[in-house]
């Protein structure tokens, strides 16, 4: 007989972990479908539509054939550093939907115990997520670095730098989130969203701003995808990477995305709460799904919003042209940080004149 | 809020499955792929051309600049969050000795801007 604890903290949490990883690795297949599809409307072109009704089965066509291309290792690559570095990738992409709430204001109750819609609530989520994310550009550096060939040299180097300039201001930019918040943990700033009466987008506008532009840099996305730029140097850090390992990179690209897309959801545009949560005469936008069970109105919100930052992500690509790399630079080191430490100061400034 | 260390016994799971996932992709694709082994085939990619010279050499020392600046930004990042976390409760003391800690980072900010570290070309 298998003890309580055991179900509650091993059982239960595997579970989500498991049901968690499935969902982003489909969300992260039908991902791509939905960047080619939008970038051909938007760009008047034809989308994948052969492979199933509206192509709809293309992303697993795309899985089988990857799966079963061949895998060159060049000879003069270090064969270990090779295989690790894509590993290493995934890993921090994945971890971090770890502390992410996917909904909340309530648990379910499965066979007597509770199950919240998130994995953990750490009182420190921020900064895990922070510390997480950090840790996908050694992937990226060891695949440029092992692969010992010039066009991976000089896309590992470009985005070592690129990656760690952004750092800098993705960091600086939710110091004022956490102060109006008072919390680090993801799920205490949806509730102090919801108690605040307002989604810290408003407030925080500056730094909705330069969070969003350093989470495309730091996710090596257009415009700022100098790491791979394909005019300059054919594919940048993962030019000798062909097969599974190629895919690892680009599912670490795709879930690194999906998890900044969650942050900025979480933390300027209310997480699970629908518009306006303490209006009850709005209750009819959840439609019905609360009177099913509590938590699900939360799960379609977030989607919602979720989806919505992933279009804007793709809407980037297809209107922006790539910047130049001191331009890149320029804007990161020039702008983006000084305009975060601004928002700090402000921000302080402002919430010591208001307080009560 | 949780506070002990069982809430972080999920995360510890996640990354423990999060390592298992890349590592059976792999043996799975190694199980089904094809592999033939041609010399051409394995040399590194230089657009067709064969390849020539080391490709580590020596690089720009803006890279190392920006490294070391990012050191010193980072740390006084993660030196603001718990500020952050208790700024209300800190009030008017928080806020002037923030201001004091972020004009000495702004100095140096500054400096690094007049010497050109920032440039890049």
């Amino acid at each position: 007989m298998i003890s309580d604890n055991i179900i509650r903290n091993f059982i239960i949490p595997l579970t989500q972990v498991l049901v968690i990883l499935g969902v982003a690795s489909g969300a992260v297949a039908y991902m791509t479908l939905v960047e080619r599809k939008i970038l051909a409307f938007m760009q008047l072109r034809l989308s994948p539509r052969r492979v199933g009704p509206h192509g709809l089965l293309q992303p697993i066509a795309d899985g089988i054939k990857l799966l079963l291309k061949e895998d060159i290792t060049p000879d003069k690559a270090d064969r270990i550093l090779f295989t690790l570095a894509p590993i290493v990738t995934v890993i921090p992409a994945f971890t971090a939907l770890a502390v992410i709430p996917f909904s909340g204001g309530g648990t379910f109750q499965i066979f007597g115990y509770q199950v919240t819609p998130w994995i953990a609530d750490v009182n420190v989520g921020l900064v895990f997520l922070l510390a997480i994310s950090s840790l996908g550009i050694y992937g990226i550096m060891l695949g440029g670095w092992a692969s010992n060939s010039k066009y991976p040299m000089l896309g590992a180097l470009r985005s070592a730098a690129q990656m760690v300039s952004y750092e800098v201001p993705f960091g600086f930019s939710i110091i004022g989130v956490m102060m109006l918040s008072g919390t680090a943990s993801m799920v205490g700033i949806v509730e102090a969203q919801r108690e605040a009466h307002v989604w810290y987008f408003l407030p925080q506008i500056f730094g909705l701003f330069v969070f969003f532009v350093s989470g495309v840099a730091e996710t090596n996305r257009l415009p700022f995808d100098l790491p791979e730029a394909e005019a300059e140097l054919v594919a940048g850090f993962h030019t000798e990477y062909t097969g599974m390992k190629f895919a690892l990179y680009m599912l670490a690209e795709y879930t690194s995305m999906i998890v900044v897309a969650s942050i900025v959801t979480t933390l300027f545009f209310g997480g699970w709460l629908r518009p306006f949560p303490n209006v009850e005469a709005l209750g009819f936008l959840n439609l019905g799904l609360d009177r099913i069970h509590p938590v699900l109105p939360g799960y379609f919100w977030f989607l919602l919003k979720t989806f919505l930052v992933l279009f804007v992500y793709l809407w980037l690509r297809g209107t922006f042209p790539r910047y130049r790399y001191d331009q890149l630079m320029r804007l990161g080191w020039y702008w983006m940080i000084p305009l975060s430490i601004m928002n700090v100061i402000v921000t302080g400034g402002v919430v010591l004149l208001l307080r009560r | 809020m949780p506070v002990s260390g069982v809430s972080y016994i999920p995360i510890l799971i996640f990354l423990v499955i999060a390592c298992l996932f890349p590592v059976v992709s792999l043996l799975l694709a190694r199980a089904v792929r094809p592999s033939s082994y041609n010399r051409v085939k394995m040399e590194p990619y230089e657009c067709g051309v064969e390849s020539e010279g080391e490709p580590r050499q020596r690089y720009s020392i803006h890279y190392y600049v920006i490294a070391v600046l990012f050191v010193v930004f980072d740390v006084e990042t993660v030196f603001l969050f718990p500020w952050a976390v208790k700024y209300r409760a800190l009030g008017l003391f928080g806020f002037v000795e923030m201001l004091i800690f972020l004009a000495i980072l702004v100095v140096g900010y500054l400096y690094a801007w007049k010497k050109g570290a920032l440039e890049w070309v």
